[in-house]
Formats: C-alpha cells, structure tokens, sequence
C-alpha cells in the first residue's frame, strides 16, 4: 500500500523535493505540482536525480501547472507522467495515504 | 454509522520540517495535537529537517514579543501522547544531540523515518 | 470513495487554495466525494466575505462557495484559527461555517483519503 506524495514548491528554493526523495519508499508515488513542476524538465540540475528516482517510484506532474508557467510537457524527463487533476485524483485514490512535502 | 463509536483508530503522523517561532505552523500544529488527543487515534510526531527545532531546549522568545509554547510538548504525555520521532541526520546537521531535546523521544535514521511514514493512515503537514 | 481536504493558506499569497480548488472539482467529476473541506492556519482567510478581488481575477471565496452550491461540500473553518485571524460569524462568507479542530481530524478518521494544500 503506497503512499502519494505531493511537492509544490521548486527545489532552487526549498528543500521538499529533497526531504521527500529522501524519505519516499520503493513504490510510492510522487506527485509534482505548483512551483514544483520545473524539476521535472530534463536538462535541469535535478534531471539525474529524478531520474533515478523514477527508476523505483511513480513520478508525474501536473499538466496545468506546466502549461501555466510555459513549460513544455514534452520535455519532461522520461520515466515522468503528465497527470491533469483528474489524473491527481486517481493518483490519490490509487494509494494509500497522501503525505503534502509543505 | 459513526466511526467514533465504531472504534476506527487510524495511524495519525503530525510531520514537523519547520522551525519554530519565524512561521505559525508549530504553535497550530501543537494545537491540532492536543485536540487529535481527544479522538482515541494512534498518534504519532515526527520531527524533521528544521523541525527539529520546535523541541530544542531553552527556549525564550520574551525578547521577540512572543509566548513560549515549547513547554507544551513536554506536557503531551498527560494526553497519552507519547509517540515523538526525531531524525537523526537532522540533528546531526544542526550541530544537535539528543541531549539538546526537551522532551524524550526516539531518533530514528532517515531510512526508518521514511518507513516509519509508510505505515501511517492520515499524514498531517504543515 | 471519501475524500477530505485541508487547506493551509489564505486565497491569494499562495496557489494552495486554487490547487485545492481544481482538486475538489474533478474528484467530483469523478463521482468521488469531498466528505470535508477544512481551513487552518491562514486559510481561515479563504470564508471572509469582504474580500473584493478586483473584477478580471478569478474571486476563490466565491468559487469555495459556488463548490459548496453545487455539490454540498462541507468547508468548515477552525475557530481558534479564524478568532486569531479576525474570521468570525459576523464576516463569514456563506456556504462555509465555523467549527472546531475536532472537525479535522474526524474527517481524517472518516474519509479514506485526506489531501493537504499548503505553502
């Protein structure tokens, strides 16, 4: 039974991304939203890190949350879903519990 | 059906990564502690990254015009509250020991603070 | 399945609230149900009525309050959050009401998922 973590703020700035890669288990879901969606791109500094991340957990990101800063869903890192909110809702639903990385 | 009267007890985690003090979240989360208190829950804290800071021994905001809560976590215990986590390497960064902590609790490594937080049920963060 | 939202920030400094927002929307859509919304912290902010955004900017009071219309979604603000932050009675926006903390962690007891929205 998997857990869904949500990061929302961009890893130049705080250190969720960090604390949850840091804590999130094989299996487990995470769940890029808000500022947190720049780490999904490729070619930035954290694209080998999510990477690897994506080699034992579920990653995605929101769509909208792309699309409202400019940012191209087709260039997120491969291994990276992009989710709408409905897609967020099953992502929810599908784990067990939700943990916020605030 | 209510599950209050149906004894449902759910593995609760209060996650703590913010220092006290400079934002609201400890003091409100300490609040939503003692209240979950009331529910017969299995309740746990977790106190990581700058959270480790909420618990740190002498603490004396009267020069920064604010209360004191800190007392009330040692005060948790009269509620049953007993289940407080700290992790290790968030200590170790902060140049902290356990023995700068005012309360008892377990510290555990980051890797059983990640599984410890795979078996909860409901994941309070602020 | 049953789902219950916290949501941690006022309406405007932070996109929690719109996120929150987008997210009850479409677990209605669905066919899920938002069993709870809960407001702490400076989300209390969120039920004021004298909020007055100007008329281009989406009004995240009034959408809470269209989502609580339409679908009967329970938002409810803590009330020693709302006392310390001036969110009483005499201000609240319609559609929410004023409760205790109690009223969060019974939905983390009875819905089956619990999403928090924050900074």
């Amino acid at each position: 039974m998997a857990t869904l973590h949500t990061v929302n703020k961009s890893p130049f700035e705080r250190s969720n991304l960090e604390a949850c890669l840091g804590h999130a288990q094989p299996g487990d879901a995470i769940l890029l939203i808000e500022d947190a969606v720049i780490a999904a791109l490729s070619g930035t500094a954290f694209e080998g890190k999510m990477a690897d991340a994506a080699r034992t957990m579920r990653l995605a990101v929101l769509g909208p949350d792309l699309a409202a800063r400019g940012l191209d869903p087709a260039k997120v890192v491969t291994g990276i879903t992009v989710v709408d909110y409905a897609g967020f809702v099953d992502l929810a639903a599908e784990t067990k519990a939700t943990n916020a990385w605030l | 059906m209510d599950d209050m009267e149906s004894g449902v007890v759910k593995k609760f985690m209060f996650v703590n990564r913010k220092a006290p003090h400079g934002t609201v979240y400890a003091l409100e989360v300490l609040e939503m502690v003692l209240i979950s208190a009331a529910f017969d829950q299995d309740v746990h804290l977790a106190f990581l990254d700058d959270g480790v800071l909420q618990i740190k021994k002498g603490q004396t905001p009267a020069g920064i015009g604010v209360k004191n809560f800190s007392p009330t976590y040692r005060a948790l215990e009269g509620y049953d509250i007993e289940k407080l986590y700290v992790e290790a390497e968030s200590l170790a960064e902060r140049g902290l020991t356990e023995d700068d902590l005012l309360v008892p609790v377990e510290v555990l490594s980051r890797a059983e603070m990640g599984r410890l937080m795979a078996g909860m049920d409901v994941v309070l963060t602020a | 399945m049953k789902f219950a939202v916290l949501v941690n920030e006022g309406p405007y400094n932070h996109q929690a609230a719109d996120s929150a927002l987008q997210f009850c929307k479409a677990a209605l859509d669905k066919g899920h149900e938002i069993f709870r919304v809960f407001f702490y912290y400076d989300g209390v902010n969120n039920a004021t009525r004298l909020g007055e955004p100007p008329s281009d900017d989406r009004n995240v009071t009034r959408n809470w309050q269209k989502l609580a219309e339409d679908h009967k979604v329970d938002l409810v603000v803590c009330v020693a959050a709302g006392l310390r932050r001036g969110i009483t009675e005499s201000n609240l926006a319609q559609g929410f009401r004023i409760s205790g903390l109690g009223q969060l962690i019974e939905a983390g007891i009875h819905a089956d998922r619990l999403v928090t929205f924050g900074d």
